[in-house]
C-alpha cells in the first residue's frame, strides 16, 4: 500500500515548521515520527497534500526536571521517555505505559507528541498524561499556550489545537512516590487496548483515565470521587464507568467495555494501592 | 526528490517519490530483496530493518525521512567473506525458522533487541519480539536462538 501522493518539505526549526504549515494551510500535516500518520495514508483514510517533516527539529527531543514537574519535548521518542531516568524517577507510569506503545521498532520512531497530538482515544498516552494532569505547551504563529490534557481531546483523532499550532511540549507533574497501574487489555501483544485504565493513587487521593473508552479519553472523576470519601477499592471501581460513552467494534459490545473499564480498574487501584 | 541513504555501507542515491517508503527503497531502488514485506501495516515485522543501528519497520517510515542516514539489511549481517553474523547461526542452529518468511525481519530485530539489552532473558526476547509475527508459530526455537546470542 503506497499513500496518495503528496509534496514533501522539511523543516529545522519548530518556527520554520509554523510558517510552513501557515503557508500551505489545512492541507498541510507535520509528519513527526510518522507512527500513527504514515499507516493511516497509506489506508489513504488520511491524504495530505503536503507533509511538514519535523522529525530533525532535535532542540524538541529532551526530558528535564523542572522542579515540581517534568518537561518533555514533544518529539521525543517512546524509547527515551520510557528510558530516561527523570521520567522513570518522577512519573513512573508514564514510563511504563510508554513501554506499552506498539513494539520496540514503533517506540523507536514514534513520539510523545506525535501520538498526543494524533488525538487516538485508542492510544496509551493521552488517557495516561490526563490521569497526570499534564499540560501541553502548544506553540502557534501567535506565540505560546498551554492546554490541560482535560481540554485538550475534542473527539475521535481531533484536537483544539488550531491548523497553525504545534504541540512542542509536555510537562508532567511529578508523582512523588504515589502508587500507580497501568493496565492495558488486549488480544494481542502489541495491538491497541481494547480498553486500558492508568491510575495512581497517594492515600485518599487517587486518578483513573480510561483509553478506549469514549471518543477521547476519559477521565473517571467518580472514581476518585469515590475514594476521596472514604470508599473501598471494590466501591470505588464500580464507578469506572459513569462517565465513560464506549462504541462497539468488532472486538467488544459496549456492556463488555464497561465491564472491562471496571475490571480493570479495580485491578490497577488494588496496584496503586499496594 | 533526490535522496541518499547509505545501504549496508554503500551510498545509494534516488530520485524519488515522497511517498516512497523505505522498504520499496531498499527493494526497488538499492535491489536487495531479503527484507520482507509482509502485513504492510506495521504489524508484523517483516520488513524489520536496522536504521541508524535501530530495528524499525521500513514498511512505515519514508525513504524521505530516512535521507543521509545509515540501514542495515539482512544482506549487511554476513561477514564480506561470507560467514554469517552469530545471530544468523544461531537461528541456523537452532531451526529458528520454518518457512523463512519472517526471518529477515527477527534476525534484525533480535540483533536491535540484543543491542540495547545484551542479558535480555527469555521473558525479554518473547516481549521484545512482539512486534514480529511469525505464521509457521516456530517462536520456541526463535526465542532459543536469540538467548543463545546472549551475554548471560
Amino acid at each position: 500500500m503506497i499513500p496518495a501522493a503528496f509534496e514533501y518539505v522539511r523543516a529545522g526549526s519548530a518556527e520554520e515548521a509554523i510558517s510552513l504549515i501557515a503557508q500551505h494551510g489545512d492541507e498541510a500535516k507535520f509528519l513527526a515520527g510518522g507512527h500513527s500518520l504514515v499507516p493511516l495514508m497509506k489506508l489513504r483514510l488520511a491524504q495530505p497534500s503536503v507533509l511538514i517533516d519535523i522529525g530533525r527539529v532535535s532542540d524538541l527531543s529532551y526530558v528535564t526536571d523542572t522542579g515540581d514537574h517534568i518537561a518533555i519535548g514533544a518529539l521525543t521518542r517512546h524509547l527515551d521517555v520510557e528510558t530516561s531516568p527523570i521520567v522513570l524517577e518522577h512519573a513512573p507510569l508514564l514510563a511504563h505505559a510508554t513501554s506499552n506503545v506498539g513494539d520496540p521498532q514503533v517506540r523507536h520512531r514514534g513520539t510523545i507528541g506525535g501520538s498526543l497530538a494524533h488525538a487516538d482515544p485508542a492510544s496509551d498516552l493521552p488517557a495516561t498524561t490526563l490521569a497526570l494532569g499534564a499540560t501541553y505547551v502548544v506553540q502557534g504563529p501567535n506565540g505560546t499556550r498551554e492546554i490541560p490534557a482535560g481540554s485538550f481531546y475534542e473527539g475521535y483523532l481531533t484536537s483544539v489545537l488550531d491548523a497553525d499550532e504545534m504541540l512542542t511540549e509536555i510537562r508532567v507533574p511529578k508523582m512523588n512516590g504515589a502508587g500507580w497501574s497501568f493496565q492495558k487489555f488486549n488480544r494481542r501483544a502489541q495491538d491497541w487496548a481494547i480498553v486500558g485504565v492508568a491510575a495512581w493513587r497517594n492515600g485518599s487521593e487517587a486518578s483513573v483515565a480510561l483509553v478506549n473508552m469514549a471518543s477521547v479519553p476519559v477521565l473517571a472523576t467518580s472514581v476518585g470521587s469515590a475514594i476521596a470519601s472514604g470508599a473501598s477499592i471494590e466501591d470505588a471501581a464500580a464507578q469506572a464507568a459513569v462517565e465513560a460513552d464506549p462504541q462497539a467494534d468488532l472486538n467488544a459490545s459496549v456492556e463488555y467495555r464497561q465491564h472491562l473499564a471496571r475490571v480493570l480498574t479495580r485491578r490497577a487501584l488494588e496496584e496503586a494501592s499496594a | 526528490m533526490e535522496i541518499s541513504i547509505t545501504v549496508n555501507g554503500q551510498v545509494v542515491s534516488a530520485d524519488v517519490e515522497p511517498r516512497t517508503l523505505l522498504v520499496q527503497f531498499i527493494r526497488d531502488n538499492a535491489g536487495l530483496t531479503g527484507t520482507n514485506i509482509g502485513c504492510d501495516t506495521s504489524s508484523c515485522g517483516a520488513c524489520s530493518i536496522h536504521l541508524d543501528g535501530e530495528a524499525v519497520k521500513s514498511c512505515t517510515v519514508l525513504a524521505a525521512q530516512a535521507d543521509g542516514g545509515s540501514v542495515t539489511t539482512i544482506e549487511g549481517m554476513a561477514s564480506s567473506d561470507g560467514t554469517l553474523h552469530p545471530m544468523q547461526q544461531a537461528f541456523m542452529e537452532h531451526h529458528g525458522l520454518q518457512c523463512g518468511y519472517c526471518t529477515p525481519g527477527m534476525v534484525m530485530a533480535a540483533t536491535s533487541l540484543l543491542n540495547e539489552n545484551p542479558s535480555a532473558t527469555e521473558e525479554d526476547i518473547r516481549i521484545g519480539l512482539e512486534g514480529n509475527l511469525c505464521r509457521c508459530t516456530g517462536y520456541h526455537n526463535i526465542v532459543q536462538a536469540v538467548l543463545s546470542c546472549t551475554k548471560s
